[in-house]
């Protein structure tokens, strides 16, 4: 089984942090990931995205053109990207950014405004956190309790005491 | 092993170091800076030398002193970097030196751009800089080759005395993979190995001399000559390529790096369509894996050559096959990434147009 994911948005939002918790998860199930970023100027404020795979297979092409799931983070990026949806595939939409409603009736889409309940339960930053929260319980692609080790392998001591704010995240996405 | 997720360019610095590389030489430049910054972090740590140059001539140039002394060392760049490099390759190649030169490939020509390409496949296997002579060019195609060729580099271009070359590309060096290395311990060469050394040795023996300039026609000539004795028997000796489903192939893609993990899944694509479709993949660019090629097409009615250029390997892949398959070109340049779906579809249109 293969799951392809882009997650797209504006630089700053997390996108490269939310997709690299995903490969983490996959890699600390011993499957085969792979995690592919823009990269140059994007990284400074303009759109970011990143391309993720997680399989019980080796990956071939680690550049997704058609993913099983989009995380959708800004305006330019759900216009960009979903079309490009798998038919039977999900759209996780940022609506407190994303104005458009989604007019595609061959994917389950989700309209989140992520970046307000961020706003509202005092998690500045991690709109892009409760969006995975709402992937992992669509997809199944892991448990929560999978998601503080590879937490903890991603954010660096110092900064440890973030993990239970990104968990906080985490679990308002789950419950939505 | 434990399995460590990291970017191509990281994976490779921590090969490097693990082979034995005490001294990295550098300038930054996207989209390879990510292996400066890990040197900077990890060469201190490790009894080695970690110097931001003033320019990218300058970073060779250190490496050309920091090879006469026996020791292993390297530089990395990309695409425009590389061109500015190659006055300090050629006095190496000139001076039998070894070093490892990583080309973490951008959009060209000029300055280009920032996202991957193969356009420097002739730079590297033909002319990376003037006169006459070769270099070894390693082509990894994942994260976890990025690592494993970067130890072979170091020891092969030690036994040829050599410069080699590791070709890689924007996305294998941004991209994250898992990764495991053999084992934990710093490999170290010996200096004193290498007996043409410039070390010093307190005038127990003849001083060495590594140069480059030889006024007197003949003695050049001599010096040429063996060089290229030597490349005949590296060329038999290094020669890799990957077959994948090319046993009963009709359509045989030929693609490296990057582009062959493409090119594999629209090689499975086109199974999946009924389409006997195989991929080979050139590990090594130079020498060129002509005999494996030859036997992955053994049963091709069409070759389809894939790059992110506008057509470089396709000249090797004509040259090993002696052009008794016709051989067909699709590619993708200035930093765009071939889908894909678009590779299928030209192995789609060979298919029907057959051995015509």
């Amino acid at each position: 089984m293969t799951t392809e994911a882009i997650l797209a948005g504006f630089g700053g939002q997390g996108i490269l942090f939310a997709g690299k918790l995903l490969a983490y998860l996959g890699l600390n199930q011993d499957k085969q990931v792979s995690w592919l970023p823009s990269y140059g100027p994007e990284m400074r404020g303009g759109t970011a995205n990143c391309s993720v795979c997680l399989s019980d297979h080796p990956i071939g092409s680690p550049y997704v053109t058609d993913p099983d799931v989009l995380i959708a983070m800004n305006g330019p990026s759900y216009d960009k990207f979903i079309d490009s949806v798998k038919p039977g595939g999900i759209a996780i939409i940022d609506s407190t950014l994303v104005t458009k409603e989604c007019t595609r009736t061959d994917i389950r889409s989700f309209r989140i405004p992520s970046t307000e309940l961020a706003a509202q339960h005092g998690l500045p930053g991690m709109a892009n956190i409760i969006l995975v929260g709402k992937l992992i319980k669509e997809t199944g692609i892991a448990v929560i309790d999978a998601v503080r080790p590879a937490l903890e392998k991603m954010i660096p001591p110092k900064k440890a005491n973030l993990i239970e704010a990104n968990m906080k995240a985490l679990a308002l996405g789950m419950a939505l | 092993m434990e399995r460590n997720l990291m970017k191509g360019n990281e994976a490779l610095a921590e090969a490097a170091i693990r082979a034995g590389c005490k001294g990295f030489f550098g300038y930054p430049i996207t989209p390879q800076t990510e292996i400066s910054a890990y040197m900077a972090k990890r060469m201190p740590k490790v009894g080695g030398v970690f110097l931001q140059a003033e320019s990218e001539i300058a970073a060779i140039n250190m490496v050309y002193g920091c090879a006469s002394s026996g020791v292993r060392c390297m530089t990395s760049s990309s695409s425009p970097g590389i061109s500015l490099k190659s006055e300090g390759v050629s006095y190496m190649a000139g001076s039998d030196l070894p070093c490892v030169i990583v080309n973490v490939m951008r959009g060209g020509p000029g300055l280009g751009g920032i996202q991957p390409s193969q356009s420097d496949y002739w730079q590297a296997t033909r002319a990376l800089g003037h006169g006459d002579f070769q270099i070894l060019v390693f082509a990894p195609s994942s994260v976890q080759e990025m690592a494993d060729y970067m130890g072979k580099a170091f020891d092969l271009s030690d036994k040829y005395r050599m410069p080699a070359m590791i070709l890689a590309d924007g996305l294998l060096g941004q991209m994250m993979e898992p990764v495991t290395f053999g084992s934990e311990e710093i490999h170290t060469p010996d200096p004193a190995l290498k007996p043409w050394a410039t070390n010093g040795h307190g005038n127990k023996r003849k001083h060495n001399i590594v140069n480059s300039l030889y006024l007197q026609a003949e003695e050049l000539e001599n010096l040429v000559v063996e060089r290229f004795k030597r490349y005949e028997i590296v060329k038999s000796e290094v020669h890799e390529a990957e077959c994948y489903r090319t046993d009963d192939a009709e359509i045989v893609v030929a693609a490296y790096g990057s582009v062959a993990r493409l090119a594999k899944a629209a090689v499975d694509l086109a199974r999946e369509a009924g389409i006997k479709a195989g991929l080979v993949r050139p590990i090594t660019l130079w020498p060129f894996p002509v005999q494996e090629v030859k036997d992955a097409c053994r049963n091709a009615k069409r070759v389809l050559c894939v790059e992110m250029s506008m057509g470089q390997m396709i000249e090797d892949v004509k040259l090993a096959l002696d052009c008794r398959v016709p051989v067909d070109f699709y590619g993708r340049t200035g930093g765009v990434i071939p889908k894909p779906s678009a590779i299928l579809e030209q192995i789609k249109i060979l298919n029907e147009k057959g051995a015509e």
